[in-house]
């Protein structure tokens, strides 16, 4: 009998960043009172996991590296139906850039797998702050993971054979790749909808230990290849974009009719070659 | 990227010497994404680009071209050359034909590993950002994602700047301890130069050292898209497009009449995508697809950063707008001020007589 998939689901606390402003004067982000939410794609992961775990049972790990408070995140996705949660915090930590994430998750993935082995690790496919989509790749490459991006469903997951199936969106079209566990998956947005998670889930989330994990619990060997020191790209600097020099030439007229025309010369006015241009598009041959 | 971007990190005052191992690393790479016999036109977006870097960094600019022996992969070298490339480096195997991640970053890592550029552009296409974080982290270098802009510093490192916090703000990232400088670019974010067919360079041939059996992961099938529509969104000389100012999903139906006399393609900002007016190909913005058609007409669309970061690359920008302090007039080139709801029929039928009036005339 066998004890159903290990899984690991990587997850990211981030600010809501529709709700971030620039300070007008000092240009400067204002985060005070930013919201902090699960970045979005990471809840497709969370619930992909939890559909396998469904069809073939298996434990539901959610990883997070961050500030303590990040801890609010793993106890959302246990709410949500997650079996445990692990918060890597550490000041080594602090100011990583995507190579020295990968390098502190993978180390933290290779604990949970002294235990029993990790089948599957799966991240989003890429953070809203961030927005890099390179920490799984990051983590597949240091732990030879198969790697399984932009990954839109799991048709077939044969445990005894260790085998598995994916539909993984390309350009211009879907791959269909099989390849052998472990593996590591991107999860593509809009394939699945989280569940809402039970009462009983619900209850425990509130009151679970979220276990925390310090470089040196976490395995970590090379405290070096961690936070702003491992890390080779810097932020030299942060912006507000300027204002174009103009602004819009605003058209004048009495009727929608008198804007239409005004606006119409305008236009031609700046690119003389603009109505020949229309002419010829080929999507008016129709 | 980090993600505490409030202090001006390195790069300021001292200025740090490359490591003595990493001087060799020199010339500027393009990796020319080939699938489907097919080329990627972000590829010469980035030969175009490169070769600006090039120039500014006084090196070579060369494409890379990885695929299976045959026209495709031919054509894809002649046409390196044509935009741009003084050399290819190429990588011809079977193993090559289908897009999988171990051949081709084996391949990718090899290369850099023989002949050492100092910058490596890829597209942030779904295989170029598949590609470059796993090159990236075999290579521990540092790879900056979805670039709007690269410039290179007066110390000759690269300046890669990006949008961050979900397009609020941008920010310039630099790689001065490690090398090649990696970065991906976002479809149509830059300008493709009109290609020389005179031109041509040398090709430099490797080998990729691996036998199917070291492949874990195979391709079954492949199943293009029904919709061929996708990508014209994004190529479209003319694009119309609505927001919430619409008000209603029936007035969809404005944008389209007005993109039909036109010959344009159509699309939307992002809420119109969350409440089901349109199929999410056709958003435009930061998490959609970057336009740079000659002439983007935008009708109730507040001009959120998101959504201009998408579409400032157009040539010239019409926007339509009850509010006059609409953030999108601060980057339109031309404003109406006025109800969407009128303006895009009265622009429908001046615009269907005007055309009518120079076809007579022509
Ligand atoms: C992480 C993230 C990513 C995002 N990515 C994108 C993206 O890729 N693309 C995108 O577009 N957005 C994106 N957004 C959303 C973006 O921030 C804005 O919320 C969105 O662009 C606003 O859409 P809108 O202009 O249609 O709506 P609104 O901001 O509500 O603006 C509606 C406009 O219509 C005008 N109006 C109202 N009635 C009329 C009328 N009768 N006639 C004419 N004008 C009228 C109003 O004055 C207003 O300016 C993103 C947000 C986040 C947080
Ligand atoms: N600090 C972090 N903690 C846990 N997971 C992370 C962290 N940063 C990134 N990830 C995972 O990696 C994915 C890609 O992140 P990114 O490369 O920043 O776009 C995210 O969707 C997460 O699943």
């Amino acid at each position: 009998m066998s004890q159903g998939l290990n899984m690991v689901v990587c997850i990211k606390q981030v600010p809501d960043s529709a709700q971030i402003r620039v300070h007008p004067v000092t240009n400067t982000i204002m985060r005070q009172g930013v919201p902090t939410i699960i970045n979005p794609y990471d809840l497709h992961a969370l619930e992909a996991a939890m559909a396998l775990r469904d069809r073939l049972g298996g434990t539901v790990t959610v990883l997070t590296m961050g500030p303590p408070m990040a801890a609010t995140a793993l106890r959302k996705a246990l709410g949500h139906g997650a079996d445990r949660g692990i918060l890597l915090s550490d000041r080594f930590f602090a100011g990583a850039d995507t190579l020295a994430t990968s390098y502190a998750l993978t180390s933290a993935i290779q604990k949970i797998g002294e235990s029993r082995p990790v089948d599957i690790v799966f991240t989003g496919k890429q953070t809203i702050d961030g927005d890099t989509a390179q920490v799984g790749p990051g983590i597949a490459r240091r732990m030879g993971l198969n790697q399984l991006t932009y990954v839109s469903a799991i048709p077939t997951i044969d445990q005894e054979a260790g085998e598995i199936t994916v539909h993984r969106r390309a350009e211009g079209g879907v791959q269909v790749l099989k390849t052998k566990l472990p593996c590591l998956i991107t999860m593509l947005e809009a394939t699945n909808v989280l569940r809402r998670g039970s009462l009983p889930d619900m209850l425990r989330a509130e009151r679970a230990e979220v276990e925390t994990w310090n470089a040196e619990a976490a395995g970590v060997e090379d405290i070096g290849k961690c936070g702003m020191k491992g890390s080779p790209t810097k932020v030299s600097k942060v912006f507000a974009p300027s204002p174009r020099a103009e602004k819009a030439k605003m058209v004048e007229g009495d009727t929608a009719e008198a804007k239409a025309r005004v606006a119409i010369d305008a236009l031609a006015e700046t690119d003389p070659q603009l109505l020949s241009v229309i002419a010829r598009q080929p999507a008016l041959a129709s | 990227m980090a993600q505490a971007p409030n202090t001006p990190a390195a790069g300021r005052g001292k200025s740090k010497e490359l490591p003595e191992h990493l001087k060799a690393y020199k010339n500027v790479w393009v990796f020319v994404e080939l699938e489907h016999g097919r080329v990627h036109p972000v590829s010469w977006e980035l030969l175009t680009e490169g070769r600006k870097l090039a120039a500014a960094l006084n090196v070579d600019l060369a494409g890379v071209v990885l695929g299976p022996s045959g026209e495709g992969t031919d054509s894809a070298v002649a046409e390196a050359f044509h935009y741009g490339a003084d050399r290819v480096y190429l990588v011809e195997d079977p193993l090559l034909e289908n897009y999988r991640t171990d051949p081709f970053t084996k391949a990718m890592t090899d290369l850099v590993n023989t002949h050492k550029p100092e910058v490596l552009l890829l597209g942030a296409s779904t295989l170029g950002r598949d590609l470059a974080g796993a090159v990236a982290t075999t290579l521990a270098t540092g790879l900056t994602a979805d670039c709007t802009e690269l410039a290179i510093d007066p110390n000759r490192n690269m300046a890669a700047t990006r949008p961050t916090f979900g397009g609020s703000l941008l920010c310039t990232i630099m790689t001065q301890q490690a090398r090649p400088q990696m970065a991906t670019v976002r479809p149509r974010v830059m300008a493709m130069g009109e290609p020389d067919r005179s031109r041509s360079g040398e090709v430099v041939r490797e080998r990729l050292d691996m036998v199917e059996e070291d492949i874990v992961t195979k391709v079954l099938d492949f199943i293009p898209d029904a919709d061929s529509n996708q990508a014209q969104l994004a190529f479209a000389d003319i694009v119309v497009a609505g927001g919430l100012g619409l008000q209603k999903p029936e007035n969809i139906k404005l944008v389209k009449d007005l993109a039909a006399v036109l010959g344009a393609e159509y699309g939307c900002s992002r809420p119109l995508i969350q409440k089901g007016w349109m199929t999410a190909d056709r958003q435009i913005g930061q998490t959609g697809k970057t336009i740079r058609p000659r002439l983007y007409i935008a009708a109730g669309i507040s001009g959120a950063i998101q959504h201009r970061v998408g579409s400032e690359g157009a040539d010239q920008i019409l926007a339509i707008n009850i509010d006059p302090n609409a953030p999108i007039f601060d980057f339109a080139h031309h404003g109406i001020v006025g109800d969407a709801l009128e303006i895009l029929p009265a622009l429908t039928e001046a615009f269907r007589q005007r055309l009518a009036v120079d076809r007579l005339a022509g």
